[in-house]
């Protein structure tokens, strides 16, 4: 009974979330400057009649007030239609799944490689603290954590694409081919670059705030205990410190989901990756209305089920956090 | 079991002040302090805060801060106690019970940080688990218990998981922090009568405490410290009557200054400081 309590509550905070992000969105986009019949007529807006526009604005309902037009859209919400994409000249819907299963291999990867790799390196450094191994790895997440994505990505196309010619320029596929004709691995190919510049910059956060709560358990009294019992360094490493450090590094890595997918968006374009980023750029630039509203609440869905993750693992790390509270 | 000749600790700090914040000085915490504990033996160490009681404890154990300065002889069993020693000993011959509570993982069982106390004192992993079991039952700890965290524990039970722990080790000498306080009566008593146990298994006890007259029954020789430096070394029954077998005046005054003694503060001249550190005591 209790589980179902909390999943129930846990849900409508969930669809309350959604629903202000629905709210701001909307606003946001009533009060930007796109018009959506030209967005939608595009080039052939020279051809048609002020009348002709009058006709197509009375039969979408540009002519009610906003909030009967939020209504309109809420209900096509839920009722599963999020509407139709020009760009794409595809639904919504149908362009964030195809979109988000590519982007989902390279955020995904990247954000398990930087919660694993990001985690592991920061323990090493905490519990070596002053060492060169601590310094080699400080020095490194200090860098990175300084450098801006786009950037990375551009010179490591120029020096592994480019250069040293490793790794293809772009795309999630050699031009030419139908993507149901591509390989594995060279799918796999075309993500190595992109990955690796994603989880490049994860990693040095998530080092970062790992070691920062080493540091801190290695000087505290649970420590100085374990060392009275005659345990060496690595051992209250490994028994005292991965559990302690596991904390603040899940948080982070959840809370900086968010965080990559705004990264994505840059290497997506600088790889000319066709994954959800690149869409929601190119619906940006060319004002389709619907798939941004839809991008926008997708994202935050995505970023709201991370968080409650997160939310419901820390009751399993640290007892101490007690079950059935908000 | 353990010599402690003429040992002088001394911890650096940055003195405020005009020009003075950079320069390293060094503070004296422990002044030529020689001590001896024998086997069997329940040795109280008593001083106000600020004595130098867990530095000695953190000395002996070889745990002390990396930029600190030790002079003197510490001795084991008639050979020296040298820090690659220490770390040989530590948790298997050496055991310290801490002063904290917060010295217990608050993200793991009591169980399992029992069992990791016998792996490291050197038991098999097979062994391990079956020895913390004998030990949390010796100290009355039920399944509920063993299974707890350490926020789920009460104050006693938590100072008897971090006497199991000690008493795991099989340690020979073991080095008892504040282990009674903010403990009510009946708990203080369980704490102390496990101590005593210990002692006579034959193990060396060095009981720390500012509670002269809850350690006086337990303990078998009773040493004042004031300052780092040892005020007196006297067996427990010379605290008595009007403490006239105790040779030095401060050790008197503490005695006499407790509450059953009527707190007089007469007996001395230093009275009125002393009153003080009794009330602290």
């Amino acid at each position: 009974m209790r589980v179902i309590a909390r999943i129930a509550t846990r849900l409508s905070r969930l669809i309350l979330v959604l629903l202000c992000v629905a709210v701001v969105s909307f606003g946001l986009m009533m009060a930007s400057p796109i018009d959506p019949i030209d967005a939608y007529l595009g080039p052939q807006m020279a051809q048609v009649s002020p009348e002709q526009r009058e006709l197509i604005a009375q039969r979408w309902g540009f002519d009610e007030p906003p909030a009967v037009q939020f209504g309109h859209w809420l209900r096509q919400l839920a009722s599963g239609d999020l509407g139709w994409s020009h760009v794409y000249n595809q639904p919504v819907s149908e362009v964030i799944g195809q979109r988000f299963q590519r982007s989902i291999v390279l955020l995904g990867g990247a954000w398990l490689l930087s919660a694993l790799l990001g985690f592991s390196l920061g323990v090493v450094a905490g519990a070596k603290e002053g060492s060169t191994l601590d310094n080699i790895i400080s020095t490194y997440a200090f860098i990175t954590a300084s450098t801006p994505a786009f950037w990375l990505a551009i010179l490591a196309v120029l020096l592994f694409s480019v250069t040293l010619g490793w790794t293809p320029t772009c795309c999630a596929g050699p031009t030419g081919t139908l993507s149901q004709d591509v390989t594995l691995a060279t799918r796999l190919h075309h993500l190595i670059l992109p990955i690796a510049t994603l989880a490049l910059l994860g990693i040095a956060n998530v080092t970062l705030h790992t070691r920062a709560r080493m540091l801190e358990l290695m000087r505290s009294e649970v420590a100085t205990h374990a060392f009275a019992q005659g345990a060496s360094r690595i051992d209250v490493a490994w028994r005292h410190g991965l559990r302690h450090a596991s904390l603040p590094a899940m948080t982070l890595a959840f809370a900086s989901l968010g965080e990559l997918f705004g990264g994505s968006i840059l290497i997506e374009q600088v790889f000319a990756y066709p994954g959800l980023g690149q869409a929601t750029v190119a619906a940006g630039l060319r004002s389709d209305v619907p798939l941004l509203l839809g991008i926008a609440l997708f994202t935050a869905l995505f970023v709201s089920v991370g968080n409650m993750i997160a939310d419901t693992l820390y009751d399993v790390i640290d007892p101490r956090i007690k079950q059935g509270g908000l | 079991m353990l010599t402690i000749e003429r040992l002088t600790l001394q911890l650096p700090y940055y003195a405020h002040g005009h020009a003075s914040w950079w320069k390293r000085r060094w503070a004296t915490c422990l002044d030529e302090l020689s001590l001896q504990f024998s086997a069997g033996e329940v040795h109280a160490v008593v001083g106000a805060s600020g004595a130098g009681k867990s530095l000695l404890a953190y000395a002996v154990m070889g745990l002390l801060p990396t930029p600190a300065r030790l002079n003197g002889q510490l001795c084991y069993q008639g050979k020296p106690l040298d820090e690659q020693r220490q770390r040989q000993l530590r948790g298997r011959e050496l055991a310290l019970i801490p002063q904290s509570l917060s010295a217990l993982d608050p993200l793991v069982r009591t169980q399992r940080q029992v069992t990791w106390a016998a792996q490291r004192a050197g038991h098999a992993p097979a062994n391990a688990w079956h020895s913390a079991q004998q030990a949390l039952n010796h100290y009355q700890l039920d399944a509920h218990a063993q299974q707890a965290y350490a926020h789920e524990l009460s104050g006693g039970m938590a100072r008897r998981v971090l006497t199991a722990m000690a008493h795991v080790s099989q340690a020979r000498l073991v080095i008892a922090d504040e282990p009674t306080v903010g403990l009510d009566p009946h708990q203080r008593q369980r704490v102390l009568a496990a101590l005593r146990e210990l002692a006579d298994q034959g193990k060396s006890v060095m009981l720390i405490t500012h509670d002269l007259r809850h350690a006086l029954p337990i303990a078998d020789r009773v040493t004042i410290m004031r300052d780092g430096k040892r005020v007196e070394t006297a067996p427990a029954h010379a605290f008595q009557g009007t403490g006239d077998l105790l040779v030095h005046d401060y050790s008197q005054a503490l005695w006499l200054a407790l509450p059953d003694n009527h707190f007089s503060t007469s007996a001395t001249r230093q009275a009125p400081q002393l009153q003080q550190e009794a009330d602290v005591a």
